[in-house]
């Protein structure tokens, strides 16, 4: 029993969330969903593709930090895993972006 | 257990302040390389502030070898991206902003 406890605790997480640190979560999560928000200008009205590539790509990266700071006040960590498969995602994404619009194609032979 | 909370607020709120810039910078700059220079500070720099700061919170679990792993996949993924991308730039021809030229 205590076995298993102890193996329990190493996997949840060891927080316990004082009002201090909701009330900081809360204000880095508003002013990173503020940002996105914003960006989202230069992504419709971005003259030419690669201004709006640009702005994808850093909403990505702010999403995957609201996805962890998300997770962190709904006392639930394991969004962790979601956001490293969706910055793995991202990365490859703007990698395939930028090189078909620089070759035109994907796989030459 | 105070120390750490006012530890890891002052490393997001430095985090913060540099998503803050990057987003500035990516609205106000007149071009698109300069844009482009703006927001890799916001990639690299912002990111592992605040995800630091998540770590310190956390102590030592299972969790915090993940939140490294994010940190550490973004160092070397957001140059990569943002190197990627400005050569594909380059190379379709977009065009450069010198001082005195209209905002494109």
């Amino acid at each position: 029993m205590m076995r298993a406890m102890a193996t329990r605790n190493i996997f949840m997480s060891s927080c316990t969330s004082t009002t201090m640190m909701i009330i900081s979560f809360l204000a880095v999560g508003m002013i990173i969903a503020g940002t996105i928000l914003v960006s989202s200008y230069r992504a419709i009205a971005g003259p030419g593709t690669f201004n709006r590539v640009v702005a994808a790509n850093i909403i990505g990266t702010k999403a995957i930090v609201l996805l962890i700071i998300v997770g962190y006040i709904i006392e639930r960590p394991h969004f962790v895993d979601i956001a490293l498969m969706y910055a793995i995602l991202n990365f490859i994404g703007t990698i395939i972006v930028a090189k078909y619009l620089e070759k035109g194609e994907l796989c030459s032979p | 257990m105070l120390a750490i909370d006012v530890i890891s607020t002052i490393f997001m709120a430095a985090g913060a302040f540099f998503m803050i810039t990057g987003t500035l910078g990516l609205l106000k700059f007149p071009d698109f390389y300069t844009r482009l220079h703006a927001t890799g500070k916001c990639d690299t720099l912002g990111q592992i502030l605040i995800i630091l700061g998540c770590i310190i919170y956390e102590g030592f679990s299972f969790i915090t070898i993940k939140l490294l792993l994010v940190s550490a996949f973004y160092i070397f993924a957001g140059p990569a991206g943002t190197h990627a991308l400005m050569k594909a730039g380059y190379v379709c021809g977009v065009p450069v902003w010198k001082k005195g030229d209209k905002r494109m």
